[in-house]
């Protein structure tokens, strides 16, 4: 049998019956289109938190305080004074494939400047901060060393602060104002939106953590510490020293801090969406099912409609395999239309799911092959019954058949 | 293991059998049937219906196997082939007419006729595929109704189209059942015309029927009873198709006339 031949007979066949054919692929084409719109809504949704996460900073590990309780109170990490600058030092200097280390002092404050005044979050940091966030500079520059031993009266600040306090001036070189200290703004950051948590990243005003802990604070503990590992396959080692260090610089027997890289967090916040794709791939892969269900009873009919074509065909001479090949090749096509029409399905499903709710979703093309394959596999599985009842059909009885 | 004889008959039946085992009951619908068929014969089978002449025909078409018997042909033994064996010699040696024409319906004469070749061992081009159907086609005298579908030719013509089909292929031997069972009196003296002018171009055929007037165009008749063969003779006052129908359409228009 000539190779395109059957291909031929069945393009014919499914023509004969144009709408038996349509209802048919119907199942596939809404089973694959689901698995396509929902994979490209969850993944999309994942590449969202990735982005963000990655949006925290290149290979970095946080070192959180413990937590600090009182009379059964507790507050929360990086509340308990139980980390120093000399940790932060300790760690610069003792732990191997640290590149940059910033120790952290967290704290709200009233700002002013310009004759406004505005609420914000302001940070006090090293100068490796932006390093270790991928954050750079969009005007000025960052505060240096010097200024972190001077206890500098410097800042640098977010895009959200400078559209409240600066809108129509230049912020560089003016002053700002925090609890009655005057702070001369040396760097803008660029936009850098919304953390995970739905926090305005660009919401900031960051000076040197020495100024934080003198000047504003008064305190001479640090909240976390921000550390960025050389690359990614370094970042566990970097996390067991850090923990081996601070273990052994704080001789507690319960550990006063904790540890956290942003493979941790990316795990923690991607979770929820894999769960979502896990629900959503059983539900689609069951409507597959379901379709390929109806493919085989279709082919079923298809086989006792057309036991005397089977049986001319065979008296001519077609063997077993001719028919068994006809008849899969007829059910592959079937599924295999189906399965074109449900990524395209899909696909536009998706496209309008985002412009209606402004989700982001992404179809990988790794699914779009899965689709076929499968599609093609449901066709396999599902005409392989009835194509092989029809090759074994007695050619006498399919004559008389009426 | 195929054996071969030294024979120049096309069809050699050697105490054929068949037993149909069905339930309690042993059908025996051949009880040893021996017949030797020359290239370049038309042979009638006759009988009633339970004579055998069904089963018969299958084992001939290599449709069936026979129990018991050996069958060569064209000098091989065809009589334990297998399935897929049995469909290679039908598409190679035997082209078949049936009585209900059994064209494949929504598609075109020339596609009909082209059908077999799908199945042929040695592959040709769909352009050759074309040409030998075409040509077969003008050998029945279909040449103009190539692109016409079952539905949109007359019963005769269908029966054509078949008889092409079944010739496509080149077989040693042309196989009919009742070929003109459903067609009226003139149309079935048109087709045994068909079939006396392959003859006469050195077709062998055999031809199933119960119509003893259709067997006279033939050149031997062979009667079956019970499963055996009652006699085996030659046409003794053969029938000219053509002449026969000149007579029919003088008959006509006689009445036309009168």
């Amino acid at each position: 049998m000539r190779i395109f031949a059957p291909f031929r007979l069945a393009g014919r066949a499914l023509r004969r019956n144009k709408m038996r054919s349509l209802l048919t692929m119907l199942g596939v084409i809404i089973g694959v289109g689901s698995v396509i719109a929902s994979v490209s809504i969850t993944t999309g949704a994942t590449k969202q938190v990735e982005d963000k996460v990655a949006s925290l900073g290149q290979n970095v590990v946080t070192v959180f305080s413990g937590n600090f309780s009182s009379g059964g109170m507790k507050g929360g990490w990086g509340s308990a004074p139980t980390l120093t600058v000399e940790d932060s030092r300790a760690i610069k200097n003792e732990v191997a494939n640290v590149v940059a280390v910033s120790p952290e002092i967290r704290d709200r404050a009233q700002v002013l400047a310009n004759g406004q005044n505005w609420n914000t979050q302001v940070l006090g940091e090293s100068p490796d901060y932006p390093q270790i966030r991928d954050w750079d500079i969009a005007s000025g520059g960052m505060f240096t060393d010097g200024d972190v031993r001077g206890i500098g009266k410097v800042a640098i600040i977010g895009k959200t602060v400078v559209d409240q306090l600066f809108a129509d001036t230049d912020p560089i070189g003016q002053t700002l104002i925090v609890r009655n200290i005057p702070f001369k703004v040396v760097g803008v950051l660029e936009t850098k939106g919304f953390n995970l948590f739905g926090q305005d990243q660009d919401d900031v005003v960051i000076i040197p953590y020495t100024s934080h802990m003198r000047r504003l604070s008064k305190r001479n503990f640090v909240n976390s510490i921000l550390v960025q590992a050389a690359d990614k396959n370094s970042i566990n080692q970097v996390q067991d020293d850090i923990t081996a260090l601070l273990r052994d610089r704080h001789k507690s027997a319960e550990p006063d801090f904790t540890v956290r890289t942003q493979l941790e967090l990316m795990q923690m916040a991607t979770q929820t969406s894999k769960i979502m794709s896990v629900l959503l791939g059983a539900i689609a892969s069951v409507s597959l099912i379901v379709g390929g269900i109806g493919i085989m009873n279709i082919m079923l009919v298809s086989v006792t409609e057309r036991t005397r074509e089977i049986g001319i065909r065979m008296a001519v001479g077609a063997r077993g395999r001719d028919i068994l090949i006809q008849f899969l090749i007829e059910a592959v096509t079937l599924s295999a239309v189906g399965g074109i029409m449900g990524i395209a399905l899909g696909m536009a499903a998706a496209k309008i799911t985002s412009n209606l709710t402004g989700w982001p979703t992404l179809t990988p093309v790794a699914w779009i092959g899965i689709a076929c394959l499968s599609s093609a596999g449901i066709g396999i599985v599902s005409g392989f019954y009835p194509a092989w009842k029809a090759s074994r059909l007695d050619p006498i009885e399919a004559l008389r058949y009426e | 293991m195929i054996f071969t004889v030294q024979t120049n008959a096309v069809i050699k039946l050697a105490d054929i059998h068949k037993i149909y085992r069905t339930g309690e009951v042993d059908v025996h619908a051949v009880r040893g049937v021996s017949l030797d068929i020359l290239p370049g014969e038309f042979v009638a089978i006759m009988g009633s219906s339970g004579s055998g002449k069904s089963t018969l025909m299958n084992m001939i078409g290599c449709l069936d196997r026979p129990t018991d018997g050996n069958y060569f042909l064209d000098g091989l033994d065809v009589s334990t082939l297998n399935r897929d064996q049995r469909a290679k010699i039908r598409n190679d040696k035997i082209g078949f007419v049936f009585q209900g024409f059994n064209l494949l319906s929504r598609t075109t004469a020339l596609e009909n006729v082209e059908m077999p070749m799908l199945y042929n061992h040695a592959r040709l081009s769909s352009s050759e595929q074309k040409d030998r159907a075409q040509k077969s086609l003008n050998l029945v005298g279909l040449a103009e109704r190539a692109d016409h579908k079952p539905n949109q030719l007359s019963g005769g013509q269908q029966q054509r189209v078949a008889i092409a089909r079944a010739l496509v292929n080149q077989p040693s031997l042309l196989l009919a059942d009742e070929p003109t069972g459903n067609l009226d009196s003139q149309t079935s003296i048109e087709i045994m015309g068909v079939f006396q002018k392959l003859n006469e171009a050195g077709i062998t055929i055999i031809m199933v029927t119960h119509e003893l007037d259709i067997a006279r165009y033939t050149k031997r008749t062979v009667i079956l009873r019970d499963g055996k063969i009652l006699t085996d003779e030659p046409v003794r006052d053969r029938l000219n198709a053509e002449s026969e129908l000149k007579k029919l359409k003088q008959a006509q228009e006689a009445v036309k006339l009168a």
